[in-house]
């Protein structure tokens, strides 16, 4: 009995060195922050805030996940969210009055705005990389640009605040007084990218797009819709991450969130989605959220760390894992 | 058409050229402004950092990488320069922090090079990170501040000017730094190396095709390597000359210039692909660039409209190069194709 799970275990760490790793990291957080900081770490509040925080920029990651399995890369996402906040937070000022009439008819019509704007946006982008074929990081980092500038100039520049509260409060609210709805939004993308990812044709052909396109071409794949479709998806994705961060701030600006470009990057790498596409799998990048999340709350609740310390860990671990992803991946070409 | 002229049409330079001369006259036509000699300096100037900056992207651009550390790595190298300096009480000239900063960006660019040629790491994401540390390092470990006063050696060297242009009928003036001179020498520098030794025609070929280039015989990783190190001392450069310049050392004022510094060097018609585009190119994206962040206010336009206009010169730019390849590469158009491709 007791070989079979070990077996059983020592299969899975073979298969995927990836996820392993992630899990041996995670334990090792949680022992360390049970030993120094058991009573501030291990509490409900702390793990319903955690859960709160991450759909941010957990539902960007899983944009730059789909263009990363392409083989490309949507440094876009940020710019994507805070479009997408902007216009949802102009929507709902419009419609919702002073004192907060309309409010059930407002949130899904934000949603719907929000939305369309996100899907926009991923066309552009498909459309510049497989029609007009700028080089994905070239043409997203345009299109950063591109959907910045507009939000800068929908704002003139200024945060948008006095947004009714209603939305907030909806948004932050718990589900049984338990649950936050920013997870369970997560989670609603996380099945439903799941689910097209590993039992559609589409996922199909978006690994092999992105393990070969001229390949995929040549099987009869139409590798511009697969590729425009894809970031799409990412932009939808990421124009939900911008309705959270709308709901969380109360605001919204078009400043909001550039330090979640590289956090997104390095999610998706240490989740084991290899840069040149073809390869990596959605848990292994779910599994990376939670990881980096909890890095990130545990650190704060270590005063001796100032957060200045973050982007030079951030910066540290993605680098070593791109490392050691090297020695591993030529350890399996020796083998 | 003579063949001189058919070549010249094919290049990108050709036309950015054209783009930076119909918006001079535009701008000229709205404001009166462009064509005044103090508004030439003003763009000479602000032209310096930028252009130095771009040299370096450009280089790692050529090689088929891409680095997006320069701003992190020349904020970290010329604010570590700067704390020393100013800790010791340095009073002499810009000899010692010229020094200082070049051995400081060496050091941070070899950990690049480092990185990209010995793992063969993607440079997207490595300098990604590395940015990530560089900053991290700067604002944590060194607990970077604001200095307001820097050594008199380097605000010396940056106020001073090698000649005062002025408007006869404004009566503005605007000065020629004499920093211009570090951003020529490193413009010749790295025109020679690049056109004229036999390291910059390896650049090239890793850029067109890196197995090629190894089978070929040249030193891939070693010629990656000292790519890297000598971007750090560009952009190390940069840093010095905009702090000596502001007479003040502001950590993260540098920081998300990147963006932009890359869309010139795009525009300019280098390939993001690697493999092609000159320094000529390079340097006249980035002025085209200038010009609109410059002009804006000249034409009376809010500057938050910056990010827009930026954002549509980078796709515009990307698309319209993007095309061309495109065309020459499709099989259909044979005529000029077979020859260029």
């Amino acid at each position: 009995m007791l070989s079979k799970i070990t077996n059983r275990i020592s299969t899975v760490i073979k298969n995927d060195i990836y996820i392993t790793r992630l899990i041996a990291l995670m334990l090792i957080w949680l022992v360390f922050m049970g030993f120094f900081r058991f009573e501030k770490f291990y509490t409900v509040i702390n793990f319903q805030t955690m859960a709160a925080q991450f759909p941010e920029f957990g539902l960007m990651a899983f944009g730059i996940m789909l263009c990363m399995i392409l083989g490309g890369i949507d440094l876009s996402v940020v710019g994507v969210a805070n479009f997408a906040a902007i216009v949802g937070a102009i929507t709902l000022k419009k419609i919702v009055g002073v004192d907060g009439e309309m409010l059930g008819i407002a949130i899904p019509i934000v949603f719907i705005v929000g939305i369309i704007i996100g899907a926009m946006a991923g066309a552009v982008n498909g459309f510049l990389i497989s029609i007009i074929n700028i080089p994905p990081i070239l043409a997203t980092l345009g299109t950063f640009e591109l959907f910045t500038g507009i939000a800068i100039v929908l704002t003139k520049g200024k945060a948008i605040s006095g947004i009714p509260f209603g939305f907030s409060e909806a948004i932050t609210g718990r589900l049984f007084g338990l649950i936050p709805i920013q997870l369970l939004i997560f989670l609603a993308m996380a099945l439903v990218i799941t689910f097209l990812v590993t039992k559609t044709t589409y996922g199909k052909k978006l690994y092999l797009t992105g393990t070969n396109i001229t390949a995929a071409k040549f099987s009869g794949v139409k590798t511009t819709k697969i590729i425009i479709k894809t970031y799409m998806i990412s932009g939808i994705s990421a124009s939900l991450g911008g309705l959270i961060m709308l709901a969380n701030y109360n605001s919204a600006r078009a400043g909001y969130g550039t330090v979640y470009t590289l956090q997104c990057v390095l999610i998706v790498v240490l989740g084991g989605i290899n840069p040149s596409g073809g390869k990596g799998k959605i848990s292994g990048v779910i599994l990376a959220i939670f990881v980096l999340q909890m890095l990130a709350s545990g650190l704060n609740k270590i005063p001796e760390i100032s957060s200045f310390y973050i982007p030079l860990i951030w910066g540290g671990v993605l680098v070593a894992v791109m490392v050691m992803n090297y020695f591993t991946e030529n350890k399996k070409i020796k083998l | 058409m003579s063949i001189r002229l058919k070549k010249l049409l094919r290049h990108n330079e050709f036309y950015i050229f054209v783009v930076i001369l119909l918006l001079s006259f535009l701008i000229q036509s709205r404001s009166g402004q462009f064509y005044t000699p103090n508004n030439i300096v003003d763009i000479i100037a602000a032209l310096i950092v930028p252009g130095l900056f771009a040299i370096g992207a450009f280089m790692v651009i050529v090689s088929g990488g891409i680095d997006i550390s320069f701003p992190a790595l020349a904020s970290l190298s010329i604010y570590t320069t700067t704390r020393i300096l100013v800790d010791i009480d340095y009073q002499g000239g810009i000899l010692l922090p010229l020094v200082l900063t070049i051995i400081f960006g060496a050091v941070l660019g070899a950990v690049n090079g480092f990185l990209i040629s010995r793992f063969k790491l993607q440079p997207l994401i490595v300098t990604l990170g590395v940015a990530s540390m560089f900053r991290g390092f700067m604002q944590g470990v060194l607990k970077s501040v604001q200095i307001a006063v820097i050594p008199k050696g380097m605000s010396e060297f940056g106020t001073s000017s090698l000649f005062v242009a002025k408007n006869m009928e404004t009566g503005l003036t605007s000065r020629m730094p004499t920093a211009i001179i570090i951003l020529i020498i490193t413009l010749v520098v790295v025109y020679f190396i690049l056109n004229h030794t036999m390291y910059g025609r390896g650049l090239y070929a890793i850029g067109g095709n890196e197995i090629s280039a190894e089978r070929a015989g040249f030193n891939v990783k070693r010629i990656k390597f000292f790519l890297y190190v000598m971007v750090g001392i560009i952009s190390s450069l940069a840093g010095l000359i905009r702090v000596s310049m502001m007479t003040q050392c502001h950590p993260t004022n540098m920081l998300g210039m990147e963006m932009m510094i890359i869309a010139g060097v795009v525009l300019g018609g280098v390939a993001i692909t690697g493999g092609a585009g000159t320094l000529k190119g390079c340097m006249l994206g980035t002025i085209l660039i200038i010009i609109v962040q410059n002009s804006l206010i000249l034409m009376g336009i809010p500057t938050f409209w910056q990010g827009f206009f930026l954002g549509m010169l980078i796709i515009v730019g990307t698309g319209v190069s993007a095309l061309q390849v495109k065309r020459l590469n499709s099989p259909k158009k044979g005529k000029g194709g077979d020859k260029y491709a």
